[in-house]
């Protein structure tokens, strides 16, 4: 323990000697994995927050496709499935976009129909009448209306169509109502001027959960131009969204663990003069293989544990105390209304064994095949060079 | 022994540090109960994240052509959706071929 101690203190002594080179290699490496890290968090906890809120969504979701196109569905369509044994209830759902060409944001219309209970996270009511509208907190930055204010939105007749503000959704729900505008049902549907004969979708609620496959296929048996969703496709989605093959993984992660690549390689591929002169002298002076290498393996695990602590360390402020700024726009994109959201911390620990594992071990074996190739060479050859 | 005790110190420190801030700060989704209320009532079945294109809007309702709706072989052109991929949800058709001696593949 104490042989081991003092190895320590001699390979802090070492690194120290080459102080800019190693503070610059633990920058860099700090970097890679707080940006590995910060993919890592994001996702984890963006899937946390989808499959944790989502698992009240419908049952099953019924599309028409027409043309390979999701097209607005027949209502008589709810009478079918209704006759359907296992079934609880079938709802035609009017919602669709609105967008605004000066601001250039695209607004989500959803019909409701009287809702009389509190919502705990709306500030003020829903609409319940079809002059009244209650929207999200993203749309009430864009466009700096309070509760009470008229929001004018011009429907398919190009008419200005006037809805008092009796709600807004508070900031903690804005991952999922940031860009919504919740009105009447008959209220959109006047305003979509869509016949009463259609709907955009359907909600069917099951009544025994383990029906839900089985309805999903009768409804496609019976309707065949129909697309049934269930929720467990809907919370698939989002597991797979955000899982380690997700189109963020490969932008940023396969990026960074590419750069990591080639620091390792840098490193494998040869050491320094200085540090093969440095071997030659600690063999000369009497080390053993051995203790050299015990020197290059604790210079290895002091540069990656302090690299890898650090960088998960920064990888967690960036994502649960800034609301990741740096990644914020690869999901924004184009869009106008993104929710300044705020992710309750949730964390992998698998994925971090796994991002440990595949960062700390290949650059501990770089540093030490290396010098071993070297201790394993007659001294006075090392150090003439 | 000053350098190795220092640092040893150091390591343990961000360690706890690091563990304490990934294990204890896990305390569930913020507000669980009233997102699933909301959800519920307003029968939401998408995060909204991002609102640029409709199948990014809503990944779990999109139909997998939407990427593509401005004409026949149109290139995808909204920057999320290289992020966020159609998912193909609830279609079930084939194509089937038919060889001559009428056996099925």
């Amino acid at each position: 323990m104490l042989r081991q101690l003092k190895i320590l203190e001699f390979t802090l002594s070492s690194l120290l000697r080459r102080k800019h080179k190693n503070l610059s290699l633990i920058a860099v490496y700090t970097f890679t994995i707080a940006t590995l890290g910060s993919v890592l968090f994001l996702t984890h906890a963006l899937k946390l927050e989808a499959t944790g809120s989502l698992t009240t969504a419908p049952d099953l979701v019924i599309q028409r496709v027409a043309a390979g196109r999701h097209d607005l569905i027949p209502t008589k369509y709810a009478e079918v499935i209704k006759k359907l044994p296992g079934v609880e209830s079938v709802t035609p759902r009017i919602w669709g976009y609105y967008y605004d060409s000066l601001i250039k944001a695209n607004l989500t219309l959803v019909g409701t129909n009287s809702h009389q209970g509190k919502l705990d996270l709306l500030e003020g009511r829903l609409p319940n009448n079809p002059k009244e509208c209650a929207i999200g907190i993203g749309v009430s930055k864009a466009f700096g209306p309070a509760i009470g204010d008229n929001l004018v939105l011009e429907d398919s007749k190009k008419s200005r169509i006037v809805f008092s503000i009796t709600g807004i959704f508070r900031a903690e729900s804005n991952l999922l109502t940031n860009d919504l505008v919740v009105l009447q049902e008959m209220a959109l549907r006047d305003f979509f001027t869509m016949s009463p004969q259609l709907a955009t979708d359907l909600v069917v609620q099951v009544h025994n959960q383990r029906e839900v496959k089985t309805l999903a296929k009768k409804i496609k048996y019976h309707l065949p131009d129909t697309r049934p969703i269930t929720r467990e496709e809907i919370l698939h989605t989002y597991d797979t969204l955000f899982n380690w093959r997700s189109g963020m993984m490969l932008a940023v992660a396969v990026a960074a663990l590419i750069a990591f690549c080639i620091l390792a390689w840098d490193k494998a591929t040869g050491i320094s003069a200085e540090e093969k002169q440095e071997i030659g002298i600690l063999k000369a002076i009497g080390w053993e293989t051995s203790d050299v290498l015990a020197v290059k393996f604790w210079e290895g695990l002091v540069i990656s544990l302090t690299s890898f602590i650090l960088g998960i360390l920064a990888a967690w402020i960036h994502i649960f105390v800034f609301g990741a700024p740096a990644l914020v726009p690869l999901l924004k994109g184009w869009s106008v209304l993104f929710p300044e959201f705020q992710l309750t911390p949730a964390v992998d620990f698998y994925q971090i064994f796994t991002l440990a594992f595949l960062t700390i071990v290949p650059y501990l074996a770089c540093t030490v095949i290396p010098s071993w190739k070297t201790a394993v060479t007659d001294p006075e050859h090392v150090m003439r060079g | 022994m000053t350098r190795g005790a220092i640092y040893l110190l150091f390591l343990s420190v961000s360690s706890l540090l690091t563990v304490w801030l990934l294990i204890a700060n896990q305390a569930g989704t913020v507000g669980l109960a009233e997102k699933r209320q909301l959800v519920h009532i307003l029968g939401i079945t998408d995060l909204s994240l991002s609102s640029e294109a409709r199948y990014t809007r809503h990944p779990s309702q999109a139909d997998l052509f939407s990427p593509f709706q401005d004409f026949p072989a149109a290139f995808e052109h909204f920057p999320t959706g290289s992020i966020i991929s159609p998912k193909p949800a609830g279609f079930s058709s084939r194509v089937k071929i038919q060889h001559q001696s009428g056996k099925q593949n």
